[in-house]
């Protein structure tokens, strides 16, 4: 498939030349030749999500992807969201706490990526569900995707979320 | 704005949520974990592994017609210093020798600068073995590596004059950290041109190893004793780590040290990152437990006399399990007041990979039966469980087990009172028949309550006498100490304490990496110390500080002196020492006194739904509240417990480590099953503030605790349910069954 002119694909809005084997897991392409090291392995089995990346829009487990079935695609990572200023779902992150260890963020925000505006707390975790996190308990990832993709209760609600809470003070 | 929200460049971010220090760098994809680093020639290692339990070796035999050009080779006689993994008992070898003492214990490793000839390169090598007989269970366990006893007044007259004795037997199984980066270091030897020397071992120029850790500096230890070198040659960096959980508190040791050997002999640096199935089949787990309980009480229901015998697996070389056997045996009678106990805890050894480390430390495995004990008992005279926990549960004055009077920050009427008001309304819903004819889920409601010592165990924190260090620079100061954010919010929760003890911006504070050539060693990043512990010295460190400046009278008065003094005398590095409160006494002969400083107290309540069609447990609400002294970041106090919360949820219905001969048999993410979004419950977190005089702020611990109460609270609420008793985690749908079909199971009563 790869021919002598190797294969083409556009990566976060740049075009891309890849000369590698067409096997060649996506991820490793990716990070390798790339250097686009934001994209994680955490199972090299499909099931962790933490390689999540967009082709042609849709969220794939890009460990399962051999890059000849990339050919002529158009690929975003997490370094492609954001442009001049952080995407919204990144300060989301940062702001709701989403971000613990780090590891799954980049793929998380990367799927979350995909929800449209006016999402429910079903819908999220649906989209998520492909997605490991050993870290938050999911609530805060909650928080920040809906946050920006949520309806107005969600995003009040997940806005009232970011604040402080009120702790009881104990006194015995 | 929300009104509690931290501005920028504003003093006083404690109990604010300020950004997280490292937060950019992880939503951007900016951080460097450690597979994303590369230098200059490096190659990869794989290692050779034990395909039997037991056995001696008898060969290891290279294949001679594979072309091993390229390839570097190391086993045991490559091994310069000792052979074996400095820990607590000398009796792990960092490659084995002569024998194997559990499956995939680690043999020979090979290095090579293609990552993919690594798998042909291990198929030609052959051990040759000669079997010998491997215990593989706790039950046919015998050889006894830690025995600890707990005495308290005298169980034998306690039980006599109980009214009810319940008796029960309580099991846990094995449970992965599964921290989604994998275990993963590179060993770097020194570039010949930079030393001066030979490239590889022969110059002595000794070794630097990045790595994913929680505790750079028992890397240091572990390397020095092996490759024989002082322990200044030995440099460990710790890189963004992508979770730990205890999975990377002593575990690190061992694959840095094959890194290393591989490194020193190829003269290259050498990458060993592991792929999701070994580190799952190879790398430790959490303790399995058996735990036998007699429990005697009055007739309303006070507690007279616990006797009670742990077991745990330690699995084939000792690693942590003494300390893992020592908190589960403090926190086995759970937070009650207990005139009469006798804990009999005992770790044994098994040829299986060695357990360790992970979050709860031997606390969830002992409260798990303590409260599963409780319901069960509760049942027998006649209360609710909540009330019965309201007739025992500890308070000011009350002595624990090892004889420890609790003088402050107790909390645990408060913890329930709270939780119990979160979960207003929630209860048990009776069987509807739906309109076609499905089954409709069964709802119950579990509770529990439970007790986190934060800190080393008793004399712990005077043998580590961590250290700190902070240094003026030129805006501000920066924090030393080797204490890693694996996630938990380290760096953040560190600059907070450290900038509002001076009085300026959390902006101003930064951290240095945890190099060990550079930080003190501010003591492991484990058993929920980092904030108590580690923050209460750099908050002393702030203070002497503060004194060698001189006073200031705001945040701009500082950065002038800070200033004029870098001018005038040059860098200005402060180090403090831990320091033992005054009150704190312990024996590790009789195991009387102070076990730990302070304690978090923690109750839940859980909601579960039963499908009575195909058994399956669903956990739909979960009520998690924690006494944390003070929470520093209520935002990451609150991720620290909803995490905690959901790998204990996991425990509890999912997480099962199916051993054959040995051996996981489900070492994937296939058919290991860790919580997705759709398993995970609504979370309910109430935080507590009772104060420590000795913490930082009045912090306790926090990243322990939060594992310790959702599963006996989801195995009553299935109780409640469907009326099946558990006797062991996780309750999967062919438990649940069989505990439906046997009636009340686990544990019986006696009428004394």
């Amino acid at each position: 498939v790869s021919g002598r002119g190797g294969i083409k694909l556009k990566v976060n809005g740049k075009k891309r030349v890849v000369h590698a084997p067409p096997m060649a897991r996506l991820l490793d392409v990716l990070r390798e030749d790339l250097g686009l090291t934001g994209t994680k392995e955490g199972c090299g089995e499909g099931e962790c999500g933490a390689c999540s990346v967009l082709v042609d829009g849709e969220v794939v487990a890009s460990c399962l992807v051999p890059l000849c079935q990339v050919d002529g695609a158009k690929v975003v990572t997490i370094e492609g969201l954001a442009k001049k200023k952080l995407h919204p779902l990144q300060q989301a992150f940062l702001a709701c706490g989403g971000s613990q260890c780090g590891i799954c963020t980049p793929g998380m925000i990367v799927a979350a990526s995909t929800l449209d505006e006016g999402a429910t707390l079903d819908d999220v975790k649906n989209a998520l569900a492909g997605n490991l996190c050993r870290c938050t308990g999911y609530t805060k990832i909650y928080d920040s995707v809906l946050a920006v993709v949520g309806g107005r209760d969600e995003k009040k609600k997940a806005r009232k979320a970011r604040k402080a809470p009120r702790a009881v003070e104990g006194g015995r | 704005m929300p009104k509690r929200k931290h501005k920028k460049g504003e003093a006083g971010s404690v109990g604010r949520n300020v950004q997280r220090a490292e937060g950019v760098d992880k939503v951007t994809g900016r951080a460097r974990y450690l597979d994303d680093l590369r230098f200059p020639g490096m190659l990869y290692g794989a290692t050779v592994r034990s395909s039997i339990a037991r056995g001696r070796i008898l060969s290891v035999e290279r294949d001679p017609g594979f072309d091993w050009s390229g390839f570097t080779f190391v086993d045991a006689s490559d091994v310069p210093g000792k052979n074996h993994v400095a820990m607590i008992v000398p009796d792990q070898p960092i490659l084995a020798q002569g024998e194997v003492n559990h499956r995939e214990e680690p043999i020979a490793l090979v290095a090579h600068a293609d990552r993919a000839r690594l798998a042909e390169a291990l198929a030609h090598v052959t051990v040759r073995y000669q079997p010998l007989p491997a215990v593989l269970d706790l039950e046919a366990a015998t050889e006894v590596m830690k025995e600890i006893t707990i005495v308290k007044g005298d169980v034998a007259a306690g039980l006599a004059e109980s009214d009810v004795i319940v008796e029960g037997l309580w099991h846990t199984g094995h449970q992965e950290q599964l921290y989604i980066e994998t275990n993963g270091v590179i060993a770097v030897p020194p570039a010949p041109s930079l030393e001066g020397g030979e490239a590889g071992d022969g110059g002595d120029g000794g070794i630097t190893i990045y790595g994913s850790m929680q505790c750079p500096f028992y890397v240091v230890r572990a390397l020095a004793t092996i490759l024989g070198l002082p322990s200044e040659k030995v440099r460990v960096i710790q890189t963004t780590t992508g979770g730990g959980f205890g999975g990377k508190e002593e575990f690190p040791s061992v694959i840095a040290a094959h890194a290393a050997l591989l490194a020193r002999k190829a003269g290259r640096p050498v990458k060993m990152v592991y792929e999701r199935a070994e580190d799952m089949v190879a790398t430790t787990k959490r303790h399995p437990s058996t735990v036998r309980h007699r429990t005697g009480l009055r007739k309303d229901g006070t507690l007279v006399a616990m006797d009670i015998d742990v077991r745990i697996d330690g699995g084939a070389y000792v690693t942590l399990t003494p300390v893992v056997l020592s908190r589960a045996a403090i926190h086995a009678t759970g937070p009650y007041h207990v005139p009469n106990v006798r804990i009999v805890a005992r770790a044994l050894r098994t040829h299986t990979p060695p357990n360790g480390a992970f979050r709860g430390f031997g606390a969830p495995q002992s409260q798990f039966a303590a409260e599963m004990q409780m319901d069960r008992a509760a049942e027998a005279v006649g209360l609710s469980p909540v009330e019965l926990r309201r007739r025992n549960l500890l308070k000011i004055g009350d002595v624990t087990a090892t004889g420890q009077r609790l003088d402050e920050s107790v909390s645990a009427h408060e913890v329930l009172d709270r939780a119990l008001a979160l979960a207003s309304g929630w209860q048990r819903t009776a069987p509807v028949e739906r309109g076609d004819g499905a089954a409709h889920p069964l709802r119950g409601v579990g509770v529990a309550t439970y007790f986190h010592g934060s800190g080393f165990t008793g004399g712990g924190e005077v043998k580590l006498a961590s250290k700190v260090g902070l240094e003026l620079t030129d805006g501000g100061v920066r924090i030393l100490v080797a204490s890693t954010e694996i996630g938990q919010g380290t760096r953040t929760m560190h600059a907070q304490i450290v900038a509002d003890t001076l009085g300026i911006p959390y902006e101003w504070v930064e951290t240095g990496d945890p190099d060990t050539a550079r930080v003190p060693d501010s003591g492991p990043t484990v058993a929920s110390r980092t904030c108590m512990v580690v923050g209460r010295i750099l908050q002393r460190a702030a203070l002497d500080l503060r004194q060698e400046l001189g006073a200031w009278d705001d945040a701009h008065d500082f950065r002038k002196r800070a200033r004029r003094r870098l001018e005038s005398e040059g860098p200005l590095r402060i180090i403090a020492q831990y320091q033992k409160p005054g009150e704190i006494e312990w024996s590790d002969e009789t195991y009387r006194g102070s076990a730990y400083g302070a304690y978090a107290w923690g109750a839940n309540v859980a909601e579960v739904e039963v499908d009575p069609v195909t058994f399956q447990a669903r956990c739909t609400r979960l009520v998690s509240v924690v006494d944390v002294g003070k929470a520093i970041h209520p935002q990451h106090v609150e991720g620290q417990i909803e995490g905690g919360s959901l790998q204990a949820v996991g425990w509890a219905l999912l997480e099962d480590v199916v051993m054959r001969e040995g051996r996981m048999a489900n070492g994937q993410l296939t058919n290991y099953i860790i919580p997705t979004t759709l398993d995970t419950p609504e979370m309910i977190v109430g935080i507590v503030e009772n104060p420590y005089r000795h913490g930082p702020f009045g912090a306790k611990g926090v990243g322990e605790a939060p594992m310790d109460g959702p599963a006996p609270a989801i195995l009553a609420a299935i109780r409640d349910a469907v009326g099946a008793r558990l006797d062991r985690v996780p309750a999967t749908p062919e438990r649940i069954m069989e505990a439906m079909r046997a009636g009340a199971a686990g544990a019986r009563e006696v009428a004394a």
